[in-house]
């Protein structure tokens, strides 16, 4: 009985969500409002467990398209991720490091940076057509900037006496850079990817409902229209777990990476 | 073995604020010989840590010339061994990476960095501690493993920065010894900044008193004293009694002096 056990422990985490499911189901089968607007629970995940597995047919044209959905939203976030995290972590630690590099390319950045990433959907429609391109680069522009401005201020606030340790020691340039700027700099820029891959599934969603015919929130975009709000709802909560879970494989890597900072702040405590 | 020689050293600032020039130090030149363990002393500001950063190459004069083994210091290197007054330690790398970072950067191999690694941790009483992080450690532990790591990138010039300030005074005497038991049993020249009459005369073979600002070199005296150092004996308070006077009517200069401005 293990997991009874562990299940017991977690008490205090479950019964907020259980009851507020609970009243959901409640509410919605009450008929305050028409179960079509506010559907239950339990028809959110039938129709969920339909569009997975097409059992029967109440996703319809979407019954057991599911991981396909999931794979192709995953994939822009992906590519559109890793292109804003190595050039983000890269142009970051230029600016950070060079005095002339910022002051050459950092006010442009500075200058594009408040423009919202969703205004440029017109343009990149016109630029990239209706596919994986202008989610891609949506994807790039939201993630980027917080990648961006976490590895300028991670190599900014690196302890100089650090850097004349390394100097003493006969350290070149480029070898300062790579053995000590770079990992003193790991903290910040691990807190920039984390804020960035949040906004890589906002965006991901957002060219999803206007620019792209397939993914996730495609699915919500198109159900929307077909008054189909627990697929609606089933596309959310596929999105969340999927942001969730990538969220935690940074995390992850992220206590992997900087196990040295465990005892050392507040962070490593609860590891 | 190398020795160091500073020669005529003028140092100025210029401060912008008040849109003039602080003379910080003037004209100073000492050298110090071969397997010399010279004490800079001085008062906070009286420009000693600025000579020290001009021999590990991290500051350069206004005017005069610093040589270290002969050769003309143009910057940091790894020919001289600095340890801070703060340990400086990569939080990232365990205690053996740290002290072996010089062999990093000279392009060695882990086994190879390793290996060179364990006899400065034992010389320096840390054995046990290897895979240690260095939030892990008390600040003599990271300290020691500071002065193992200078050792290592060399032995034959070691710099130090008021590397026991900050240690409280068990640890401070403790780290004392074993420092002087270092030097003595691998020798090297070391040149010891510190603002305490004590630890200079507990440490140096000679002391460099030098002048509030700007600095000079007041007087250089070579210390004649048997180790282990007795803090307690006749020639020790002698020693502190005359260094004690030099400060004091330098203090007494600098009062007349801010009196007059």
């Amino acid at each position: 009985m293990n997991w009874l056990a562990s299940l017991r422990e977690q008490r205090d985490r479950l019964w907020v969500p259980v009851l507020l499911i609970v009243a959901w189901e409640i509410f919605s089968r009450s008929g305050w409002l028409p179960p079509s607007l506010l559907p239950a629970p339990s028809t959110v995940c039938r129709t969920w467990a339909d569009w997975v597995f097409s059992i029967d047919e109440s996703s319809q044209a979407n019954a057991g398209r599911w991981i396909h959905d999931a794979l192709a939203s995953s994939v822009r976030v992906f590519v559109g991720y890793a292109i804003a995290v190595v050039s983000g972590v890269l142009l970051g630690v230029a600016i950070g490091w060079w005095r002339w590099v910022e002051k050459t390319i950092e006010p442009t950045i500075q200058m594009l940076r408040p423009v919202p990433p969703v205004s440029w959907i017109p343009l990149a429609i016109i630029w990239f057509g209706i596919a994986n391109k202008p989610a891609i680069f949506l994807v790039f522009l939201g993630a980027f900037f917080p990648v961006l401005m976490n590895a300028i201020h991670g190599v900014k606030t690196v302890d100089r006496n650090l850097i004349r340790a390394a100097a003493m020691m006969g350290g070149r340039e480029a070898q300062i850079l790579r053995y000590v700027v770079l990992p003193a700099a790991l903290p910040s820029i691990f807190a920039g990817l984390r804020i960035a891959i949040g906004s890589a599934w906002m965006l991901t969603v957002t060219a999803e409902m206007v620019a792209v015919k397939s993914g996730l929130g495609y699915v919500l975009w198109d159900s929307y229209y077909f008054l189909r709000y627990d697929l609606v709802i089933a596309a959310m909560i596929s999105i969340g777990l999927l942001g969730f879970l990538t969220d935690w494989l940074i995390k992850l890597l992220m206590s992997r990476i900087l196990h040295w900072q465990h005892g050392q702040t507040v962070q490593g405590r609860n590891h | 073995m190398a020795s160091i020689e500073l020669k005529d050293i003028v140092k100025i600032y210029k401060d912008r604020k008040r849109g003039t020039e602080l003379l910080s130090i003037d004209n100073v030149s000492f050298s110090v010989d071969s397997n010399e363990f010279l004490c800079l002393l001085g008062p906070s500001g009286c420009g000693k840590s600025t000579l020290l950063n001009m021999i590990a190459g991290f500051e350069s004069a206004t005017s005069g010339t610093v040589s270290v083994g002969g050769k003309p210091v143009l910057g940091p290197g790894a020919d001289r061994g600095m340890v801070f007054q703060q340990a400086t330690l990569m939080p990232w790398l365990p205690v053996w990476e740290n002290i072996a970072f010089s062999l990093k950067l000279a392009g060695k191999g882990a086994e190879e960095r390793r290996a060179a690694a364990q006899p400065f941790i034992d010389m320096v009483k840390l054995t046990g501690f290897e895979n240690h992080y260095p939030a892990e450690l008390s600040g003599g532990m990271a300290q020691r493993v500071g002065i193992a790591r200078a050792l290592l990138l060399n032995f034959s010039v070691i710099l130090m920065d008021e590397p026991f300030a900050a240690l409280d005074a068990q640890t401070k005497l403790e780290m004392q010894e074993e420092l002087v038991a270092i030097w003595q049993r691998h020798q090297g020249t070391v040149v010891f900044v510190t603002h305490s009459v004590d630890e200079a005369l507990v440490l140096g073979s000679q002391i460099a008193v030098m002048t509030h600002r700007p600095g000079r070199i007041r007087e250089l005296i070579k210390l004649d004293l048997p180790r282990p150092r007795d803090s307690t004996s006749a020639e020790f308070n002698e020693y502190k009694r005359h260094i004690l006077a030099l400060i004091r009517e330098e203090s007494a200069l600098a009062r007349a002096d801010a009196a007059t401005v």
